[in-house]
């Protein structure tokens, strides 16, 4: 069995690329994945602990994770399909509608 | 009877909001009319009520309150809505319900089919109510609700042509006019209340209260700007030197409002409110001679102004100045009486030269307006040769006319010379007394002379107009006739309450009934007088000669009318080209509204202006938008942080997490 330090390192370099990827990308959807990606990375994280320490706990908040990932994912794609209708586009520059 | 008292302002008040507020359905004239003239002439039963009664009462009990409830109450200070009724009170009522009525009358004539007739019976009703209450109020409070009151509706009625620019103007000059009279009347209860209530502890403002206190009253500097406060207030409202431009200008009125409000009712109450606290007058010397002076200047000077206007409403207005300064000249010289006596008989006599001139110009109105000619119905230069035409008119306007020129047996003779001769015999102004009774006959003279130019211009003589249009002259209906038949009696007889004492003895032992009546008034004032002022007092042959002098001048006055305007017509306009300077001047006022205009106007508005371009819009407006702008300035900083793009928000969320947990972990 691997060292609990290989995961937290490949969750930390999963959990960094999906970060440069929300902050670089342009695409929306490219950014939505990126944010999937980090949120898996911690839950990496969680399950790493959670068999490390023998404990549940840490399992049960992924299912919380990707419930609510699932859902955010929803919501988001409902938006991304409004905006487009809009604007032709998913490009987040474009999307600066609330400022004055 | 006297319980009633409240009846008599109620009646023209319900009356009013009657025509005020469904006056514009009612739409009919007659009714409309009906109500305004039945309102007051209810007050007038009411007030002939309460006249008998009061005189079947000795001369010590002529004194009744009525209070309806209290007004205000505050610590030590109290109003009341109350009424007070003594033979002064008593007097004011009968004229201004008495001439009232007969003005309503006469209104439903003259404005028949106008504009906004309901309108017009409103007001009129209005100022009646508040006229009522200013001279029934028993506080000096209620008295000045009165007093703002029926400048209000003098103000609204001088403006009832308010599509005419001049009449607006003619409003606001009036307004403003009076809003600085009212400021000193208003300084004068302040002081009062004030003096009276540290010094000695009374706190009051009811009229009877202070009559009852008048000996705390201390002759000196307090009580003298006490008398001078009130007495600005009087100029202002009774159009006095220096506040009297807004009354000939007032004409731009319609001509009974000039015969009620700007003849006989509002423009006295200056009189009427220095009668009524003569006992605080008495006690300045100074407040005396300054009334004195201004009252026989305004005489004289307005006098003057008059024989050179062609408009006939003007020169009455003119006129009215002038008896009103006699009337200030006899407070002024102490003699309350008389000045009251005059106000009354003025009241007849004006009230009908008013309607009269009404009379003339609607005759007038209609004939230029036969034959489509735009000439001024009311300049006198168009008239002439009216007598034929409207007989009534004339009688009554002439009766007016003896009666203010001073010819004896008419009612102005008996008031007049009363004024002159205690002008010059009364016991206050010492050496001052020879030239107050020299600018009053000099007045006097003048009046004379310019009523009859007026009669003589308008009644005798070939006529000025077309022959189309004087064939269309016709005299004026009944509601326009009876009132100057009313008045014209009244001038008639009305002096012969007030017989002077000598003229009485010789018609067999005549008493003077006005004096004896308001005795009970200045009881205080006239036993003061005895205590305290010591005068010469002139025979019986001065008296005599006097009165004799003033029957000469007021003769001469009208002799040099005759002279001028009947027989050689010629010369008033040799006279024109010989002095033309003077004439300019009389003729425009003596330039007094233009150097008004420049002394105070000018310099007012030039203040405004500055005030407005100069501090409000740099400073005020600046210090405004000056904190907006700074605000702004700050959030135009901020608003680069605020970008719109998801980027940023995220980086600056990376940042802070790297912050954080950078010091969580190298702390």
């Amino acid at each position: 069995m691997l060292a609990i330090e290989n995961y937290l390192i490949l969750s930390a370099i999963l959990f960094s690329i999906g970060t440069i990827g929300v902050l670089t990308r342009r695409n929306a959807i490219v950014i939505f994945m990126c944010i999937e990606m980090m949120l898996n990375a911690v839950n990496l994280t969680f399950i790493a602990f959670s068999r490390h320490l023998g404990n549940i706990d840490g399992q049960v908040f992924v299912f919380f994770v990707m419930t609510v990932a699932a859902a955010e994912a929803a919501v988001g794609l409902a938006l991304m399909i409004a905006f487009f209708k809009n604007r032709e586009s998913i490009d987040v520059e474009d999307v600066n509608l609330m400022k004055l | 009877m006297f319980d009633l008292v409240w009846l008599i302002p109620l009646c023209p008040l319900i009356g009013s909001v009657i025509n005020g507020l469904l006056g514009k359905k009612i739409k009919n004239e007659t009714v409309i009319g009906g109500i305004a003239a039945g309102a007051v002439f209810c007050s007038f039963l009411v007030a002939c009520g309460i006249l008998f009664q009061l005189l079947s009462l000795p001369g010590e009990e002529r004194v009744f309150q009525k209070t309806i409830f209290t007004w205000i109450q505050s610590g030590t200070f109290k109003a009341d809505i109350g009424f007070l009724i003594d033979p002064l009170s008593a007097t004011m009522l009968m004229i201004v319900t008495g001439v009232g009525f007969l003005i309503h009358l006469y209104s439903i004539g003259y404005m028949h089919g106008e504009e906004g007739f309901y309108r017009y019976f409103c007001y009129l009703n209005l100022f009646t109510f508040s006229m009522l209450c200013l001279v029934s109020g028993n506080n000096l409070l209620l008295m000045f609700i009165g007093w703002e009151g029926v400048g209000l509706c003098s103000y609204l009625l001088i403006g009832y042509y308010f599509h005419k620019k001049s009449a607006g103007d003619a409003g606001k000059k009036a307004f403003v006019m009076n809003r600085i009279g009212d400021f000193g009347f208003l300084l004068g209860v302040f002081t009062l209340f004030w003096y009276l209530g540290v010094n000695h502890n009374v706190w009051t403002i009811n009229f009877v209260e202070l009559a009852k206190n008048a000996d705390l009253l201390v002759p000196g500097a307090v009580v003298t700007t006490v008398c001078l406060c009130f007495f600005l207030g009087a100029t202002g409202k009774s159009a006095q030197i220096p506040l009297y431009t807004w009354l000939p200008d007032a004409m731009e009125g319609p001509t009974p409002v000039s015969a009620l409000i700007h003849a006989a009712t509002m423009v006295t109450a200056g009189v009427y409110m220095i009668a009524r606290m003569n006992f605080i007058y008495i006690k300045s010397p100074t407040a005396l001679l300054v009334i004195a002076c201004v009252g026989a200047a305004t005489a004289l000077f307005a006098a003057t102004i008059g024989t050179a206007q062609n408009d006939i409403k003007r020169v009455l207005a003119y006129s009215t100045v002038s008896q009103l300064g006699y009337m200030f000249l006899a407070m002024g010289v102490g003699a309350f009486t008389a000045g009251v006596f005059h106000l009354m008989t003025h009241a007849f006599f004006k009230a009908c030269l008013f309607l009269g001139s009404g009379s003339v110009i609607h005759a007038m109105h209609h004939a230029l307006h036969h034959e489509h000619s735009d000439a001024d119905p009311q300049d006198m230069r168009n008239m002439g040769g009216l007598k034929s035409k409207m007989p009534i008119t004339f009688l009554t306007f002439l009766v007016a006319t003896i009666a203010i020129a001073g010819i004896p047996g008419f009612a102005g003779f008996f008031s007049k010379d009363e004024i002159l001769w205690q002008a010059f015999a009364n016991p206050h102004h010492g050496s001052a007394n020879l030239v107050l009774w020299g600018c009053g006959a000099v007045a006097a003279g003048l009046t004379a002379f310019y009523m009859f130019r007026l009669v003589f211009m308008t009644f005798f003589g070939q006529t000025r107009l077309s022959e189309k249009a004087f064939h269309h002259l016709h005299e004026s209906p009944w509601v326009i006739t009876v009132p100057l038949v009313c008045l014209a009696l009244l001038s008639l007889v009305g002096g012969w309450i007030g017989v002077p004492k000598i003229l009485g003895d010789v018609l067999g032992g005549l008493p003077n009934y006005f004096e004896g009546y308001l005795e009970p008034v200045f009881a205080y004032s006239n036993a003061y007088v005895l205590h305290n002022v010591h005068g010469a007092h002139p025979s019986h042959a001065v008296e005599w000669g006097l009165m004799g002098t003033s029957v000469v001048i007021a003769c001469a006055g009208i002799g040099l009318a005759a002279g001028l305007y009947l027989i050689a017509p010629s010369v008033p306009e040799k006279f024109v080209a010989t002095f033309p300077v003077l004439h300019r001047a009389v003729y425009n006022k003596w330039y007094i509204d233009e150097i008004y205009d420049f002394v105070f106007v000018n310099p007012c508005k030039a203040l405004g202006n500055f005030l407005w371009k100069g501090f409000d819009v740099v400073v005020i407006d600046g210090i405004v938008n000056g904190v907006a702008a700074v605000v702004r300035g700050f959030s135009g900083i901020l608003r680069y942080v605020q970008t719109g793009f998801v980027h940023n928000y995220a980086f600056s969320m990376v940042i802070g997490v790297v912050v954080i947990v950078g010091v969580y972990l190298f702390r």
